[in-house]
């Protein structure tokens, strides 16, 4: 698969360490090799817990590969923060859209479905129906 | 009315509240730990002050200009909610205004009530849910009638919250246990409006 075309994901957490892990969960369950591009924004720019946008609009374009980027979110000013940056910004790539899913299930999903060639609606309807997977 | 308010004015608003959340600093960060996670003083004392910093550097020439930045610069420094809410809710008015020099206070109170409207779709928060639509949108109805006028209904607005239950952000995990406590969030949004106050009186 070429890299071209491919729909990016970003995971933004409140904590850093939160973010890197489920970046590194969905590269690992999506069949490790060659997947899409997956960049996570966790915590703020000194290390602590909180969101900043400069590290969300660094990820987006890191991972922007022309045919959109798939945002995930954890909760709180990371959800307010993204809303905010698409709502009234031009800071973020073109194409770049907030998924409502749950955040490992989400991130495991969209970076699947990325990864075998999944256009940005398909990327996110993959993402919210982890909402549906009951666990009892 | 003559349209007075031009952009030192502006600028003299976004200093008058960097000097007010330095002073409220402790207190805003005591009620938010009363029923957040302790860290709205110390955001908003972070926030405005690299607003103060951006004016200077920049500048900017129209009052929807000085609104946008100060908006733009909350969003990227904050880190918390507050940072998206009072981002949204600058920039938004910011850009209402549009490229005029200077603007009346009727013209303020429109763009600032779409600021308001944009913070309620972004938090997605009604009336009474304790937060700081709870000072803003009485303040902005008393806006068309003096500013000392929004000043009041701000501060009473924010004082109102204390029997209120939060059904937003962390403070609504507590329940009824966020009853009894102002909301930190509407009373920093009654010192921005009495920050407005004092510049344009």
């Amino acid at each position: 698969m070429s890299a071209e075309g491919v729909v990016g994901i970003v995971l933004v957490s409140h904590s850093a360490s939160v973010a890197a892990a489920v970046a590194e969960l969905a590269r690992g369950l999506a069949g490790g090799g060659s997947t899409a591009p997956v960049a996570a924004a966790g915590g703020t720019p000194d290390g602590g817990l909180g969101t900043s946008s400069e590290l969300i609009c660094a990820a987006a374009r890191a991972v922007d590969r022309g045919a959109g980027v798939a945002v995930l979110v954890d909760l709180g000013s990371a959800v307010l923060t993204v809303k905010a940056l698409l709502a009234e910004g031009d800071e973020l790539p073109d194409g770049t859209r907030l998924v409502d899913a749950p955040f490992v299930e989400g991130a495991v999903a969209a970076l699947v479905t990325a990864s075998a060639g999944g256009d940005l609606d398909a990327v996110e309807a993959a993402a919210v129906e982890a909402y549906d997977y009951r666990k009892t | 009315m003559p349209d007075t308010l031009d952009a030192e004015l502006f600028r003299r608003w976004m200093d008058a509240m960097a000097a007010a959340v330095e002073r409220e600093a402790e207190r805003l960060t005591e009620l938010d730990s009363a029923i957040g996670d302790a860290d709205h003083g110390s955001n908003l004392r972070r926030g405005f002050t690299a607003v103060a910093g951006a004016l200077e550097k920049e500048t900017p020439e129209t009052p929807g200009a000085v609104l946008t930045l100060a908006g733009r610069t909350l969003i990227s420094t904050v880190g918390g909610a507050s940072g998206p809410l009072y981002g949204t809710l600058l920039r938004r008015t910011g850009k209402e205004l549009g490229d005029a020099t200077a603007v009346s206070r009727e013209e303020l109170a429109r763009a600032l009530g779409a600021g308001v409207g944009a913070v309620a779709r972004l938090g997605g928060a009604q009336p009474g849910d304790k937060t700081m639509l709870d000072a803003l949108l009485p303040a902005v109805d008393a806006l068309g009638s003096s500013f000392d006028a929004a000043r009041v209904a701000a501060d009473a607005g924010a004082l109102a919250t204390v029997p209120l239950q939060a059904r937003k952000g962390r403070a609504s995990y507590l329940g009824e246990r966020s009853i009894g406590h102002q909301d930190p969030g509407a009373t920093s949004a009654a010192l921005l409006i009495g920050a407005l106050a004092e510049v344009a009186a």
